[in-house]
């Protein structure tokens, strides 16, 4: 327990850029929030008079939804902004509209944006605090905090839990937020992937890298499991999403021969039937729901934290 | 800080814990409707020590519930020391309960209106009552403690400091005054 560590930072931009302390404060705090949810009425009131933009320039629903819970659960005020429809059209840009919530007298700005770094540059310009809530193939904190956050809940700690992360881990910014937040805790983890999907310096971030499915699952306690990138043109990269799925998919089959209490995560939403098969999504050794739900409270912490930022 | 006086020590709260045991059942006459409800920190420890007491003499285990307040506090942008939030368990329905809300020293009463708010956001209890080991005045706010341990008349500039042995290593009352 942190009691005596003061959380200082205005904005959660990265994993990569906190401390251990910093981490398990998030986690902790989250624990705390995580019973809120199961009250008759769902809400507290430690963010009352404040203001949440969700401002996204990237389509999503379960990361922007799993926010806007959050937000109105500590009693805070949402907004939410989709880039599509918003001055960001008519050409404004991202220091400008931020600047514009700014004077708008607004408290925090949760940003998807589809260029790496857009919630630095953003926090960097702004007074106001700003969450990245995913930035190109950058990093995308939350996401990776309420994994480990599923982790520590199921196994008791991360130190030495072995993590294998699965999939298109050079575009994944799932990927690189939980390399982060998982070395620093000190799991093992191993990266997957076709090479064509496998960044060359990977294994400089502390990781173990292979292309040998067996090999990277062989004494894993939990598997990672990405979601191919369907929207993105990657027909050049592997054959057909069946190749993909006979190779690298997680199915049943596969999991027989494995840790027997091995747990699937999925950051979703799901591909069923190309990194993953129905039948472990929809399985007992599937977190993938839990993962859900514990996105609020995470969130919750995090809203919470930065505005209480000393 | 300088220690000015000790008001009570191990005995004492003992003896002073039994007696607000009884009276708690003296008034509400049986225990089937009761609830502890303890605030943190050491209000819990109260609470667990108050249902010992109960079982002692009734015989009977009355629910215990763990309330923390920091989501509800009005000052939360005025405090210096950021408080860490940790959990509430109160598993059990409160509605239609006779609640015995425990907390060690009432003084503002600001800690009492957040636990009162946060409590009613669990549900509708039949009555909420109060119980404090130590009052020491200067109320800011219309609120009264049901049950006293101890009167104590302070000044603003004393702070009084309630040590227990589950997680103070002591069991001890007692009056600092900050210095000038």
């Amino acid at each position: 327990m942190n009691n005596k560590l003061n959380w200082t930072r205005k904005d959660l931009l990265a994993l990569s850029e906190l401390s251990k302390e910093e981490i398990e404060l998030i986690l902790e705090t989250a624990s705390s929030f995580k019973e809120v949810s199961t009250r008759e009425i769902k809400k507290v009131p430690a963010l009352r008079g404040k203001t949440v933009v969700n401002l996204f320039y990237e389509p999503s629903t379960r990361t922007r939804v799993s926010f806007e819970i959050a937000a109105k659960r500590l009693s805070a005020d949402v907004i939410n902004i989709i880039a599509d429809s918003s001055s960001v059209r008519k050409g404004e840009s991202l220091v400008d509209t931020g600047k514009n919530l700014e004077a708008l007298k607004i408290d925090i700005i949760v940003l998807r944006h589809n260029s790496s770094g857009a919630a630095h540059l953003l926090a960097r310009n702004v007074g106001v605090s700003v969450i990245n809530a995913g930035d190109g193939w950058h990093e995308h904190p939350t996401q990776a905090l309420l994994d480990i956050f599923t982790l520590k809940e199921k196994f008791g700690k991360i130190q030495g839990l072995n993590v294998t992360i699965i999939g298109d881990i050079a575009h994944s910014r799932v990927a690189r937020s939980n390399i982060w937040g998982l070395t620093k805790l000190k799991a093992n983890v191993c990266v997957c992937a076709p090479k064509e999907l496998l960044p060359q310096d990977i294994e400089k971030l502390g990781v173990r890298a292979t292309t040998d499915i067996d090999e990277a699952l062989k004494d894993a306690d939990c598997i990672n499991v990405l979601r191919m990138q369907l929207e993105r043109d990657e027909r050049s990269v592997f054959p057909s999403t069946l190749e993909y799925f006979k190779q690298y998919g997680i199915t049943q089959e596969r999991l027989k021969k494995l840790k027997k209490n091995i747990l699937i995560m999925h950051p979703g939403p799901l591909n069923r039937g190309v990194e993953i098969s129905s039948e472990v999504a929809d399985g007992e050794n599937s977190l993938i729901l839990e993962q859900v739900t514990n996105g609020i409270a995470v969130r919750m912490a995090v809203l919470y934290l930065v505005s209480q930022a000393k | 800080m300088k220690e000015k006086s000790k008001v009570m020590d191990k005995e004492t709260i003992r003896r002073t814990l039994m007696r607000l045991a009884h009276e708690i059942l003296e008034k509400n006459k049986t225990v089937e409707n009761l609830c502890l409800v303890g605030i943190r920190t050491r209000g819990v420890y109260l609470a667990q020590r108050l249902r010992e007491y109960i079982y002692e003499i009734e015989k009977k285990t009355i629910p215990l519930g763990i309330l923390d307040i920091t989501l509800y506090r009005d000052d939360l942008t005025l405090v210096s020391n950021q408080p860490v939030v940790h959990k509430t368990e109160i598993d059990f329905d409160i509605t239609d309960k006779d609640i015995i809300l425990v907390d060690d020293v009432l003084y503002t009463g600001r800690t009492v209106r957040c636990a009162l708010d946060a409590l009613i956001d669990f549900g509708r209890p039949k009555t909420i009552q109060l119980v404090v080991l130590i009052d020491r005045g200067h109320r800011e706010l219309p609120i009264r403690a049901d049950y006293v341990g101890k009167n104590i008349p302070t000044s603003k500039k004393e702070i009084v400091e309630v040590r227990l042995e589950e997680i103070d290593n002591e069991d001890t009352v007692l009056i600092l005054e900050k210095d000038e």
